[in-house]
Order: C-alpha cells, then sequence, then structure tokens
C-alpha cells in the first residue's frame, strides 16, 4: 500500500475535462541491486490504472517497468459534467491497490 | 491468459466503435477482477521494439503515421523521469503502446481510450540511455507507428 493517497486534479473547459493524477509509489523495476547487500530489489511496480467515470469503466492503462517512480499521467475526456463523478484505481505486482473517486470541477 | 487478452481487447474495440449508449451497460457491467487479470507479462517482458508491438497490441506490419504526435524533450538532463506525451489524430483508435527503445524492456505501456477519451496520453518514463521513443497505435484494426529520439544525459534505469 503507498503511503500517500492518490492526487487527482481535474479541469472542465469547453466540453473537455483533462484529467491529471499524481500516484506515489517506487515503482522498483527488479532490475537494480541493492548497494549495500549486492541484492536485487525486488519489482514493485504498478501495472494497471483504471478510470471510470460515473461508474463507467473509460480508461485501461496497462504499465510496465519502465514508467517512472510516483507515476504522473495525464489525459481528457469528454462530454463530462460538473460533479460527475471520476473514480482512478491502481494495482500493482503485488496485488496492493488504491483508488480515489473525486468530482469533476 | 490468451482468451483474457482477446476478451479484454474485443470489449475495449467495442467501446470505442459503438460509443456511449450501447456499451456503457457493458462496461459497467465487466467485473473489475477481469480486466485486472489481463495484465500480460509475456507481453511487457518483451526486449524488444517489434517483440513489444507485436506482444503488446497483436500486430505486426507497421505503417508509419505522421497522425501520431510525440512531444518528449530533445535532450533530458535525467533519464529517471522524462516526460512523453503521445497524441493520436487518427480515427477509431483502439490502443496506444509507448515504448524506449533502449531499455532492457521497452514496452512502457499500452493505453486503452474507451469511449469519450481522447487519444492522448501523458505520462514520465525512465531511460536508460539515448535512444527512441516508439508509439505504436491501433486504429481501425491496423497498425501506425511514429518515434522520436532522446538524448539523455544521465541514465535512469539504474
Amino acid at each position: 500500500m503507498s503511503s500517500k493517497p492518490i492526487r487527482v486534479r481535474t479541469r472542465l473547459r469547453n466540453n473537455i475535462t483533462t484529467v491529471k493524477a499524481l500516484i506515489s509509489h517506487p515503482m522498483e523495476t527488479g532490475l537494480r541491486k541493492d548497494k549495500k547487500t549486492g541484492e536485487l530489489l525486488p519489482a514493485h511496480y504498478i501495472q494497471e490504472i483504471t478510470c471510470k467515470h460515473n461508474g463507467t469503466l473509460k480508461v485501461l492503462l496497462e504499465f510496465g517497468i519502465s514508467v517512472s517512480r510516483d507515476p504522473f499521467i495525464e489525459f481528457e475526456l469528454e462530454g463530462g459534467a460538473r460533479g460527475d463523478m471520476l473514480e482512478l484505481a491502481w494495482k500493482d505486482n503485488k496485488g496492493e491497490t488504491d483508488s480515489i473517486t473525486v468530482p469533476i470541477k | 491468459m490468451m482468451a483474457t487478452n482477446i476478451k479484454r481487447r474485443l470489449f475495449m474495440q467495442q467501446s470505442v466503435l459503438t460509443g456511449l449508449s450501447g456499451s456503457a451497460a457493458a462496461i459497467g457491467l465487466l467485473k473489475p477482477q477481469v480486466i485486472f487479470a489481463a495484465w500480460d507479462q509475456n507481453a511487457f517482458d518483451s526486449r524488444t521494439v517489434s517483440e513489444g508491438i507485436k506482444k503488446g497490441l497483436g500486430a505486426t506490419s507497421a505503417a508509419l503515421s505522421e497522425q501520431i504526435l510525440i512531444e518528449a524533450p530533445d535532450i533530458a538532463a535525467d533519464g529517471a523521469t522524462v516526460r512523453v506525451v503521445v497524441e493520436v489524430k487518427l480515427q477509431d483508435v483502439q490502443s496506444i503502446a509507448l515504448l524506449a527503445e533502449k531499455n532492457p524492456k521497452p514496452l512502457c505501456y499500452i493505453f486503452h481510450p474507451g469511449a469519450g477519451v481522447r487519444p492522448k496520453m501523458t505520462i514520465r518514463i525512465k531511460m536508460g540511455e539515448s535512444g527512441d521513443v516508439v508509439a505504436a497505435v491501433k486504429a481501425g484494426g491496423k497498425l501506425y507507428t511514429a518515434r522520436r529520439n532522446v538524448t539523455v544525459t544521465a541514465g535512469g534505469c539504474a
């Protein structure tokens, strides 16, 4: 489980909602070595992110190990209205999950 | 594994092509577990761009397209976090994949935009060394690609 909650910012302009999300996560590749022990640090990275709009799945984003630590993503939805609910959720390779639900502003 | 990949791609294709009203109910009824179970280890373990595109998007022969816009720095001072924007002007976009050619596992992401989602994604990726970032797009059942070179002065994979 990540230490900090997902941060989401939405902005609705001209029928387009821009969604920006910052997720706290180590995104450890499994290819790095511990500098002290020389052991490989186990892989720990987000594999899937979803976004639901008023309960309907709209975005599926699959990650590999090349995504940076503390992933930042930005995407755009059409046809949203102020007050519509967006649920952003992620799941990592260890099966850990987190989600947040915010209204479109 | 293959069956769930096909199911997931069909669901996403339907959502893009049929629009909100027809597919919304279907998407709403799909349990999240079905989607989460479909992440493809085999695709994301790909060692080359062509392997990543083939396993990630299920297509091989690609056409270079000027309708795929990649925004990335010409020179990245820190390979640990390189901001890349991919924006696609093609119609009927089903999936967008981004690959970093010189990374040990080049496939960075596969983005499946549903109904009403613009085929545009901004993300930060790790680049171990200078090289091309490649965007591969499945649109209308066909495959298109574009690439852009990024010079990395301090590698970010190690």
